[in-house]
């Protein structure tokens, strides 16, 4: 399954002074996998849609919420 | 143009905004992708409906270009306030 | 030359007064990998790079400056009457006693803009690499700008500034295919 948010867990050390965020995670937008475009890719239905994804192609849509906001990252 | 812009004003903006903008991401990808005719297609069709909702635009709400891209009314109107950021 | 258009790329909104995320947002307008870097190194690097790429620096170089308009607007909008006080308190009072209100192109710790932020190698694959890379590392800066800001309507103008970051590394990666083709090797002098 693709994800564009990857996830690792680091090393925690029994001396860490914060309190530890044991799953870590970084993005990984469509751009890294789709390779040269290749034409006639869907598009969104309407100009206005595709102005407030901030691309024509839903192939190329990368959404973005902060990790520290929906718990994501904590488990 | 000192009063508060109506909410007419904001949705000709957005449309044209939304044309221009797909007019954008086919700028980009047609530097990439020359020979996809149904994109050049899309580009010009495009083209055509920006220019007439600026024409739209331009005939209410003053000049969006200068140097002699837009026509002026008189006075000179340009100069006129609201800038994009101020709006 | 240029033409300006007296209208933004995209609806830029924010909230309320907000001096604190101004302070923050300053890093896409002056800083290493903001707006105006962006602009300048894709412009400039356009004299010494073959013909079959100047166009795509040419056209997303421009739109850097669209987006370098909508940082100004966002901070325009976040400091807009804020007074030496709020100026004060969200961290801007060595920025208001230099400054004011104006905007300045700085980084969010108030460095200036420096020309060392951008590469000209005058390599065409090394030149389009690090577009690449600025490219991301643009976009991972939207991202926490994102995570610091609690601003509904201005989040939604930074994930899409966000999302031009990730269409034009797209194009920078297909530039880089274009460089690679095979069809440019036949070429006798």
């Amino acid at each position: 399954m693709f994800t564009q948010r990857k996830f690792y867990t680091p090393y925690v050390s029994p001396t860490d002074p914060c309190p530890p965020i044991r799953i870590k995670s970084y993005e990984t937008p469509p751009q890294l996998y789709l390779g040269f475009q290749p034409p006639c890719l869907p598009q969104y239905a309407t100009a206005k849609e595709a102005l407030y994804r901030g691309t024509l192609w839903p192939a190329l849509y990368s959404p973005y919420e902060s990790p520290y906001k929906r718990g994501d990252t904590g488990e | 143009m000192n009063e508060p812009l109506t909410s007419a004003y904001y949705d000709l903006l957005e449309e044209i905004q939304a044309v221009d903008f797909v007019l954008c991401e086919l700028t980009l990808y047609l530097d990439t992708h020359p020979w996809d005719e149904e994109a050049v297609r899309q580009f010009n069709h495009h083209a055509k409906q920006s220019r007439q909702l600026k024409k739209q635009y331009e005939n209410q709400y003053g000049p969006l270009f200068q140097y002699g891209m837009s026509y002026s009314s008189y006075p000179w109107n340009w100069k006129d306030a609201p800038w994009p950021w101020q709006v | 030359m240029w033409y300006y258009e007296k209208k933004l790329q995209y609806p830029v909104r924010v909230r309320e007064c907000n001096p604190r995320l101004a302070k923050f947002l300053i890093e896409q307008y002056g800083g290493a990998d903001g707006e105006l870097a962006a602009a300048l190194r894709y412009l400039n690097q356009r004299y010494s790079i073959p013909d079959k790429v100047i166009g795509l620096l040419t056209d997303i170089g421009t739109e850097e400056f669209a987006h370098l308009e909508m940082i100004a607007t966002m901070v325009y909008k976040l400091t807009k009457d804020a007074t030496p006080e709020q100026m004060k308190e969200a961290g801007l009072g060595a920025h208001y006693v230099n400054h004011d209100n104006a905007l300045f192109y700085e980084n969010a710790s108030g460095t200036p803009w420096t020309a060392s932020y951008i590469q000209a190698k005058g390599d065409p694959i090394a030149d389009i690499y690090e577009d690449i890379a600025a490219e991301e590392k643009a976009r991972a800066t939207y991202q926490w700008i994102i995570n610091m800001s609690d601003d509904p309507e201005l989040n939604d103008g930074l994930k899409y500034l966000r999302e031009r970051e990730v269409v034009h590394s797209q194009r920078f990666r297909e530039a880089a295919e274009i460089l690679k083709e095979e069809r440019g090797k036949k070429v006798y002098f």
